[in-house]
């Protein structure tokens, strides 16, 4: 943090005459001539900047990337919190990869990741799609809003609602679908059921985020174009298959790497719908983490988990990345 | 539900409106069962929350209520002190949102236009920040702020929360986006740099200032992970967490009283949701646009 004194040269620096200067950490109006030479100003904007910057880079830091180097060295540590750390060397990395509970965790998560991430972006782009056609302006305003309305809701409420509507004897799902003739699903008692369910609950909030992406997407596009396009024959799925997602793939590069990052981090929905259970069937990355530091006191394991997750994160976008030059068209 | 969407926008076509006229129709058809699928939870979560308890697992569920009753509101109120619980995740959730557009701002500001030294690796390193995963820092946080005796404390929620790389992304953008001339005109009238910050750009910047705050509101009143780690006794839970700690009280019990729970928390994110959508939705959409 830049002290009171700088604070003061800052503003005398930077002040004008007759203009209050008011900064954030003080108040000091310094009379100068009007015209400052522009070393001084510089010298003066320098400051400035050193001032707006210092909360943000020094927060960053310290809540950022102190923790980062912090998990780094941890996971190389065996802790509890109570003894004095000791030396682990690799040991935290060799155990977790025998854990079998991790193990199942990253499966559980790369799972989820898939099938959450292909449903949210596939629901999101057919539902902007379809509301970027002709209907009346107030329509398609209630549309977007009911879409995008979950977003704003908790998610751990959320999950404490769905429970009971995912509950196997009195849920109103397992009504809904008997009416349509279908036997009650056991959707938070089986394995499969229940990971269906925790991927349904994330979808069902998530989808409005992309679909709020790709309706600022589609609208970036040139109405030409699709008019262009119709003159030359393209309609339907065509026109949109040859010409609305070539031009909408900078947005679902956006969309997917911001999906696939929230999605390997799910926590809140397995951690009230089903607590990772049955079994370890839906126990994911961030559970482990969350269950060896702060339930098990595995300060070490628990670090080596997260260094693991973050590594995945970083290879997973940067092959995005990769993949993206091949098919994604900048206009 | 996607399949059954994408095969009605078939039927739309810019120049035939006249050949595909039950094209808008199925469209909109389509929309509004998805829509009903989107609302019903939430539709279904006020309607229980005003039931008796006896009829709380009734099905078909009735949406209108057929004995409307607050009893449920009431238990809320005799179980959890929801006061408490609001009074903190008000505090919490409006300083955040308050330092974040603070800091932010003043980012944001210097990233787009204030000249100074390592400018760009300072911006990429606050733009790296972004794909930082908060479970990944939190062990070593929890420590930090364990050193600080700001664990189990509002203000350790509250404090490690203030910068915001997302929203000094956007703040730069927003700055960016204003025209150049007017500092430079307020500099040849004498201003110096923080003059032109504080009377030319500072209030032109109060919607991206307001997508910030909106953004910010949204994220932490509904924020569970970091109070679940950081705050251990009662006294400073938030309302999620109160609502989860109810929900886990009960058990097979009344269903009524942990939704009427659900349902207060709900009030101040629908009331956001109300009176800043816009600006929520642009904060959202900017995350994909601006790029």
């Amino acid at each position: 943090m830049t002290d009171t004194t700088d604070t003061t040269d800052a503003a005398r620096t930077t002040g004008t005459a007759g203009t209050r200067v008011r900064t954030v950490r003080s108040r000091a109006a310094a009379p100068s001539p009007a015209a400052a030479r522009p070393s001084a100003r510089e010298r003066g904007t320098r400051l400035l900047a050193a001032l707006f910057l210092a909360p943000t880079v020094v927060g960053i830091v310290v809540f950022t990337v102190v923790p980062i180097i912090g998990s780094v060295v941890l996971s190389l540590f065996h802790w509890n919190v109570i003894d004095p750390p000791g030396w682990a060397g690799t040991a935290n990395y060799r155990a977790v990869f025998t854990d079998s509970t991790v193990l199942v965790s990253f499966r559980n998560t790369l799972v989820f990741m898939v099938f959450a991430v292909a449903a949210q972006l596939l629901i999101a782009l057919a539902l902007a799609l379809t509301l970027n056609g002709r209907m009346p302006t107030w329509l398609r305003s209630v549309f977007r809003s009911a879409f995008f309305f979950p977003l704003v809701l908790s998610a751990a409420s959320i999950s404490v609602v769905m429970k009971y509507l995912f509950n196997q004897d009195f849920g109103v799902i397992n009504w809904l679908i008997g009416v349509f003739g279908i036997a009650p699903v056991p959707w938070l008692t089986s394995e499969h059921g229940a990971m269906a369910t925790v991927i349904i609950v994330y979808v069902w909030q998530q989808f409005g985020f992309s679909f709020l992406l790709f309706v600022g997407g589609l609208n970036n596009i040139p109405k030409e174009i699709h008019e262009a396009a119709a003159l030359d024959g393209a309609t339907g799925l065509r026109k949109h298959l040859a010409i609305t997602l070539p031009l909408l793939s900078p947005t679902l590069l956006v969309a997917s790497v911001v999906g696939i990052i929230n999605a390997l981090q799910v926590f809140e929905q397995p951690y009230v719908l089903t607590d990772g259970g049955p079994g370890d069937s839906t126990r994911t990355v961030v559970m482990v983490i969350y269950e060896k530091a702060f339930e098990q006191l595995r300060f070490g394991e628990a670090s080596a988990v997260g260094v693991l997750l973050f590594v995945l994160i970083m290879a997973v976008t940067a092959v995005q990345f990769r993949l993206s030059r091949h098919f994604v068209h900048y206009q | 539900m996607s399949q059954a969407t994408l095969t009605l926008s078939r039927a739309r076509d810019s120049l035939g409106r006249a050949r595909y006229s039950l094209g808008p129709c199925a469209r909109i058809a389509g929309l509004t069962v998805c829509a009903l699928l989107t609302l019903g939870p939430v539709v279904w979560t006020v309607s229980t929350s005003l039931r008796t308890p006896a009829d709380s697992f009734d099905l078909p569920p009735q949406i209108i209520p057929a004995h409307p009753s607050t009893a449920a509101y009431r238990g809320v109120f005799d179980q959890i002190d929801v006061w408490l619980l609001a009074l903190n995740s008000t505090l919490v959730t409006a300083l955040i949102a308050a330092g974040q557009m603070i800091t932010a701002g003043l980012a944001g500001y210097a990233f787009a236009r204030l000249d100074f030294r390592f400018k760009k690796p300072l911006f990429g390193l606050v733009l790296a920040t972004m794909m930082v995963p908060l479970q990944v820092t939190i062990v070593p946080v929890f420590l930090v702020l364990k050193s600080m005796g700001l664990t189990d404390t509002l203000l350790g929620l509250i404090i490690p929360a203030f910068p915001t790389a997302f929203g000094t992304f956007l703040m730069r953008q927003y700055f960016l986006g204003m025209p150049k001339d007017l500092g430079e005109a307020a500099m040849l009238d004498g201003a110096g740099p923080w003059r032109i910050f504080r009377s030319v750009y500072a209030p032109l910047a109060r919607p991206g200032l307001a997508i910030v705050g909106v953004l910010a509101f949204n994220y932490h009143w509904n924020e569970f992970f970091r109070p679940l780690i950081l705050e251990t006794s009662g006294q400073n839970y938030t309302l999620p967490l109160g609502l989860v700690s109810l929900q886990g009280n009960l058990g097979t019990g009344s269903i009524s009283v942990v939704l009427a729970g659900v349902v207060l928390s709900m009030i101040p994110a629908v009331a956001v949701f109300a009176v800043g959508q816009r600006p929520l939705r642009e904060g959202i959409t900017s995350a994909g646009v601006n790029r």
